[in-house]
């Protein structure tokens, strides 16, 4: 016998969305979560490169947003306020942890090890270069695999979105350094990404998923 | 240890601005000695096309979601209906 018939309201958009939300309509939390939580907790494992640390992060993130929703301005999307106040919990989260995230031992000059390695072309395939599902699945697992002093600044910069003097603000680094690291971490990914497009047979894709 | 500039690659002091060249961030004179280099030198431009690409992947990574396991979903739910029974209720 089919169960009762339960029905769970659609907002259309963002704007339909916020205003359920202000009215506490029940549907309009649940509709959030499905809408930013997988793209929050993306964020939020980025930054602090753990599972559990990562959901405390999402839940603390959406309770803020809860909380604060009838202050919310509107100047922004409401997605990217929503990710802003994950940023921010997930750079909190990574504050407590430690006294100063600058304080890993990295040369802030760039080192002859920061010199490509690689020189061999990348086939032209542009289908490949954005939206390959393996492809963003490798490069996250190398980006995981970066220490937190570099996977940090190029998560602040490259995926963020923030720019060297917001990242440097964050971090508590100088604007060279964030440069210095960016540079670094993105020859790094280059390096990953190039071992992987001449042999992905080698790649073991256990690791690459995780 | 720093080796001497003469053990490296010759394309060593512009190779390593390639990152700043990218984000638009290098001074135009620096610019262009590296876009001079470039026409001369194959390995560069290999590098920076392939720079170019990871900066890209990477990028687009800002909207590719992680899969959200199930519990740590329904956990999240489960908290903030909690949250709003016990406002109800004040």
């Amino acid at each position: 016998m089919p169960g009762p018939m339960i029905t769970i309201t659609v907002y259309d958009d963002d704007a339909q969305l916020l205003h359920g939300l202000r009215r506490h309509e029940p549907d309009a939390c649940t509709c959030m979560v499905k809408r930013f939580a997988p793209l929050v907790y993306a964020r939020a494992l980025r930054l602090v490169g753990d599972a559990d640390e990562a959901e405390g992060v999402l839940q603390t993130t959406f309770i803020k947003v809860c909380n604060a929703i009838n202050t919310f301005d509107g100047a922004s999307s409401l997605s990217t306020w929503i990710y802003r106040i994950a940023t921010n919990e997930g750079l909190m989260l990574l504050r407590s942890r430690r006294q100063s995230l600058a304080l890993d031992d990295v040369a802030e000059t760039l080192q002859p090890d920061d010199m490509p390695d690689s020189r061999v072309a990348w086939p032209e395939d542009p289908l490949r270069a954005s939206l390959d599902s393996e492809l963003r699945a490798q490069i996250d697992a190398a980006i995981s695999n970066l220490p937190e002093s570099l996977r940090l600044v190029v998560t602040l910069r490259d995926i963020e979105g923030l720019s060297t003097e917001e990242t440097a603000d964050q971090l508590g680094l100088s604007q060279g350094a964030v440069k210095v690291r960016l540079h670094r971490a993105r020859m790094r990914l280059r390096e990953a990404l190039a071992s992987y497009i001449a042999h992905p047979e080698e790649v073991d894709h256990d690791e690459a998923a995780r | 240890m720093t080796k001497p500039h003469a053990e490296l690659p010759p394309c060593h002091d512009l190779a390593l601005q390639l990152s700043a060249y990218l984000d638009g961030d290098l001074p135009a004179d620096l610019c262009r000695d590296l876009e001079v280099h470039m026409g001369d030198c194959p390995d560069c431009r290999v590098v920076l096309d392939t720079l170019g690409r990871t900066v890209q992947i990477v990028r687009s990574l800002s909207d590719t979601p992680i899969f959200l396991p199930a519990d740590v979903e329904a956990r999240l739910l489960a908290r903030l209906t909690e949250i709003a029974r016990k406002a109800q209720q004040l």
